[in-house]
């Protein structure tokens, strides 16, 4: 392979951050320029590069390169948003006219505008987020075939592939407003992953796994992710039929956290005021469980999902938003906390880094405690209606009877309402998985309907 | 009207600022040949799109953006290079261009030449929905259909309307020196109310849109018709009983229920999948993979339709592809890379989210013909049972062949008649197993309103699907209710 290609750009992420400031603050100076009473800007470089190898072979090397920025102007309490790719050097004075056109049009609300100055974060604490991996193509290429051929050796069943992946990404992202903030946050992000397809007579059954990590010497084994897809996928061979009824469902680790996505969803801000929640006026009302608290830790360091300031620029920090069970805080940024006569909690952009705190149990004990019932590895389809909290979605997994794993069940439906589903839940696992942005063991509900 | 002057535009818009011309893609066309490179292409985009929304009773909120770039791929044997920048002058294109062709092991071949403009037939009119209606038209639009909403019934607690609009601009260069290009339109209209009573809320939605500017919204009542369609579906499910559990037979109604065929067999019939052998349908060629009621088909040559394309994106035509015919499986939807590696001709379904994604074999509009029944004489068959008449959405295990389909709208069927609406559930099979169970096709064939989008392997695109009234004898229904047996 000739060293023609740009390896990711081994830029100083200083240097870039400085750069795109300079950006955020022309754009700024232009609105305050055609007139814009307040505005706000988020303007974002990065790069990365993607390898993928099947059977062996490399498939796609890509090289990504994302750049561009987004402004919302205020003229009074009226608000226009405009966002380009385009770095041309009329793109700043164009997409900011966009946007005041769009002002010009849009009605006031009381509500619309920038966070209070005096929220605004002031200490940015380091997150450790920036380690980038000097990798190229042929050492990507090597990860990846090593993946794969785990995968394919592990288990004669194992028939075919859609390959392997490793990606590497860094990048920066800056955020300033006409309070005088301006700040930049620069990570990266690396992982492989590997989907592996096992077969019997009767049919096929595709599993993946993954591993992801702000730091590359973080990364579990890659020898290690293609034997868990594969490992997984041969255990879904043998799927047999259950009989539909109302039985004891476990959420594995990986599909748990979909699972409290939900409930966050629930109490965030915009859910709220639009009366698209099945949990609205509930601060104070048990929501879950009283065995679940669920903590935000904004600041960890390396963490997939830490932030020193939210998408308004104001100070993140560690909180509890069900507290044993109990709805403690909203999710709120500060169009939401105005919408609903509260103050921000720092969440505009969502909520970072997440945990399911529990007195959590070894999962063959709780596998054990239930019974008979379902163990959920899988979950698909869009299934869930907040504004009722009906939950209905397709699941497979593995048949407990008499607290003993019995068989891989496929194609069955799992279904209730979601307030029954986090007052239910009776147990968590210690299996935590960190990959995502909710961090939670495998959980037990009490009760939901399976249809087969 | 065929696709030759969308060239000549397309070239200005794309090339003209940063002072490209032929020559210097030429150039550029040589730099990514190589020996060992079987195709190459430059894909040239400029993407503009515009929204507003009303929610509590003001147009709060819109936004306009603007992308504009090109994606450089390389092909050699099963190999892609593939890289893309976000502005279209010289030292950026040709920065991508050398990215893309690493795969390659052998130096620059010295193609020169010039680029040939394909042409095919337009399938929609070379418009611009952003600037088809003034601003403050559009939002009292949003005003007008807020108040209709609210008027038509007390119980209507919250109204969330929008309007989307996107113009997009694309020009396709390969290494074989072919040139084409496509301008698309897609205008999409949007109503989602609550309905409150007695401390009960439940959502209703409807929307629409297609390739063709705002001219169905200002000139015609569709957008009335959304919100009707909106109130009434949301007061529908105020009074929903709890769905049923267990296998039983389902009648789906016409039009979006046909995101049944895009799950059960659509992405199934992907090229990719199966070039790969990882379809639940691959290596089923000639068999009979469905009912002999069951004719698919994949079809982007609908005029105006959400999933219509003149061209693909790939600078191939848009094609209408008979998938399944009669219940056999006959045709498979490829874009370029997979035919080549299949010995196939691409069918003009090689498509991408834009400039900085890889094209991949993806749906258009995919519909089932329709057939004998009448629609009651469907209803009337089942005795105990679910209709549904709209959906949410779905997935599919493409490998396994299971899918889902989450209903928004549905119904109980007692003794061959419509009963109580049902709160929403999801159902669940296996593709070629639930196709096999279509034992009746009704004769009221409706392509959906203009709102699908197909999410597949992190890229979305939008699509049109369509089906007549049919009949699965038994799929699994996703419910908690009373009606479980154990």
């Amino acid at each position: 392979m000739k060293p023609v290609a740009p390896q990711p750009a081994p830029t100083d992420p200083a240097a870039l951050a400085a750069s795109l400031k300079d950006m955020a603050t022309r754009i700024l100076d232009e609105a305050k320029r055609q007139g814009a009473t307040a505005a706000e800007v988020a303007a974002g470089d990065s790069s990365g590069l993607v390898v993928s190898v099947r059977k062996g072979e490399l498939e796609t090397v890509e090289f990504t390169n994302d750049r561009g920025f987004g402004i919302t102007v205020y003229v009074g309490d009226r608000k226009g948003n405009a966002s380009t790719s385009d770095a041309g050097p009329n793109a700043i004075r164009d997409t900011v006219r966009a946007a005041l056109n769009i002002a010009r049009y849009t009605e006031g609300d009381p509500c619309n505008g920038l966070a209070d100055a005096s929220l605004m974060a002031r200490r940015i604490p380091d997150l450790d987020l920036h380690h980038p991996w000097d990798i190229d193509v042929p050492r990507a290429t090597e990860r990846a075939v090593e993946t794969e051929a785990a995968g394919l050796a592990y288990d004669n069943r194992i028939v075919n592939s859609e390959g392997a992946r490793v990606a590497t990404a860094r990048g920066c992202q800056v955020y300033g407003n006409s309070h005088g903030f301006l700040e930049a946050a620069w990570g990266t992000r690396h992982s492989t992953s590997c989907l592996m397809i096992a077969a019997d007579a009767n049919g096929m059954q595709p599993e993946d796994w993954y591993t992801v990590s702000r730091d590359p010497t973080d990364l579990e084994n890659h020898v290690e992710v293609g034997r868990e897809a594969a490992r997984r996928a041969v255990g879904r061979l043998g799927c047999r039929p259950v009989n539909t009824g109302t039985y004891p469902v476990m959420f594995a680790a990986p599909v748990a956290a979909g699972l409290v996505s939900h409930l966050l969803s629930a109490i965030s801000g915009r859910a709220l005021y639009r009366r698209e929640s099945y949990l609205l006026d509930s601060l104070g009302r048990q929501a879950a469980s009283e065995d679940i608290t669920l903590r935000e830790e904004p600041h960890r360091p390396k963490g997939l999902a830490s932030a020193g300031y939210d998408g308004d620029g104001v100070e993140t920090r560690a909180k509890t938003f069900i507290d044993g069970g109990v709805v403690a805080s909203y999710i709120l940024d500060s169009y939401s906390a105005r919408r609903l006569g509260m103050t921000t909690t720092g969440n505009a952009g969502g909520y970072f880094n997440l945990d399911v705190v529990a007195d959590t149990r070894p999962v063959e004990e709780l596998v054990n405690a239930m019974g008979t019932g379902l163990l959920v590895t899988n979950l698909m389809g869009q299934g869930v209606n907040l504004v009722t909290g009906d939950y209905s979605r397709g699941a497979g997994g593995v048949w407990i009877a008499d607290g003993e794993p019995r068989h891989p069940v496929d194609e069955v439906t799992i279904a209730a309402n979601l307030d029954d589903v986090y007052k239910g839940i009776v147990g968590c696992g210690d299996d935590i998985d960190r990959r995502g942005n909710i961090h939670t063991g495998s959980l037990l509900v009490r009760e939901m309907t399976v249809a087969n | 009207m065929t696709t030759n002057n969308v060239i000549v535009s397309a070239r200005q818009a794309l090339w003209d600022p940063d002072e490209i011309g032929e020559p210097e893609i030429t150039g550029m066309l040589g730099r990514l040949s190589a020996k060992d490179i079987d195709t190459g292409e430059l894909f040239f985009q400029l993407l503009r799109h515009e929204a507003w929304g009303l929610e509590d009773g003001k147009v709060k909120s819109g936004a306009y953006s603007v992308d504009r770039g090109v994606g450089v791929r390389a092909i050699s044997g099963e190999k892609t290079g593939f890289a893309y920048a976000d502005n279209i002058a010289l030292p950026a294109l040709s920065e991508a261009t050398e990215a893309a062709r690493s795969i390659a092991r052998t130096g620059h071949g010295s193609r020169t030449g010039v680029l040939t403009g394909t042409t095919a037939a337009v399938r929609y009119a070379d418009v611009d929905p952003i600037a088809s209606a003034p601003e403050d038209a559009k939002v009292a639009l949003l005003h007008r259909i807020d108040t209709l909403a609210r008027s038509l019934d007390p119980r209507v607690s919250e109204v969330v309307v929008r309007v989307s609009l996107d113009c997009e601009v694309n020009l396709v260069v390969t290494t074989d020196g072919l040139m084409s290009g496509d301008s698309r339109p897609m205008a999409r209209f949007d109503v989602m109310v609550l309905a409150e009573q007695n401390g009960r809320r439940e959502r209703g939605s409807s929307g629409g849109g297609g390739r063709f500017d705002t001219g169905w919204l200002f000139n015609t009542d569709a957008a009335d018709e959304y919100a009707r369609e909106a109130v009434r579906m949301a007061l529908v499910n105020l009074d929903a009983v709890d769905a049923p559990a267990g296998a039983m037979p389902v009648v789906l109604g016409p039009g979006w229920p046909g995101v049944l065929l895009h799950e059960a067999v659509g992405h199934g019939l992907e090229g990719d999948f199966n070039r790969k052998g990882t379809s639940a349908f691959a290596g089923r060629m000639g068999e009979v993979v469905a009912s002999e009621l069951c004719t698919v088909i994949d079809d982007a040559t609908l005029a105006d339709r959400r999933g219509s394309l003149s061209v693909d994106d790939e600078g191939t035509p848009g094609q209408h592809t008979t998938l399944i015919e009669n219940g056999v499986l006959v045709g498979y939807m490829q874009d370029k890379h997979n035919a080549r590696l299949m010995g196939a001709k691409s069918t003009g379904n090689g498509r991408r989210q834009s400039y900085a994604y890889l094209p991949m074999p993806r749906m258009t509009n995919t519909f089932l013909r329709p057939g004998a029944s009448e629609p009651d004489d469907i209803i009337a068959s089942v005795d105990k049972g679910v209709y549904a008449v709209s959906f949410g959405g779905g997935q599919v295990d493409i490998t396994s062949g299971k899918f889902v389909f989450s209903a928004t709208e549905a119904y109980l069927i007692e003794g061959g008649k419509v009963g109580p609406a049902i709160r929403g559930a999801t159902l669940i099979g296996n593709g070629p197993e639930v196709m096999q169970r279509v034992s009746m096709v009704g004769n009221d064939f409706k392509l959906d309103g203009g709102v699908g989008i197909c999410g597949k392997d992190g890229q979305t695109v939008p699509v049109g699907v369509g089906q007549p009234t049919l009949k699965i004898d038994e799929i699994t229904v996703g419910g908690t209710g009373a009606g479980a047996t154990s």
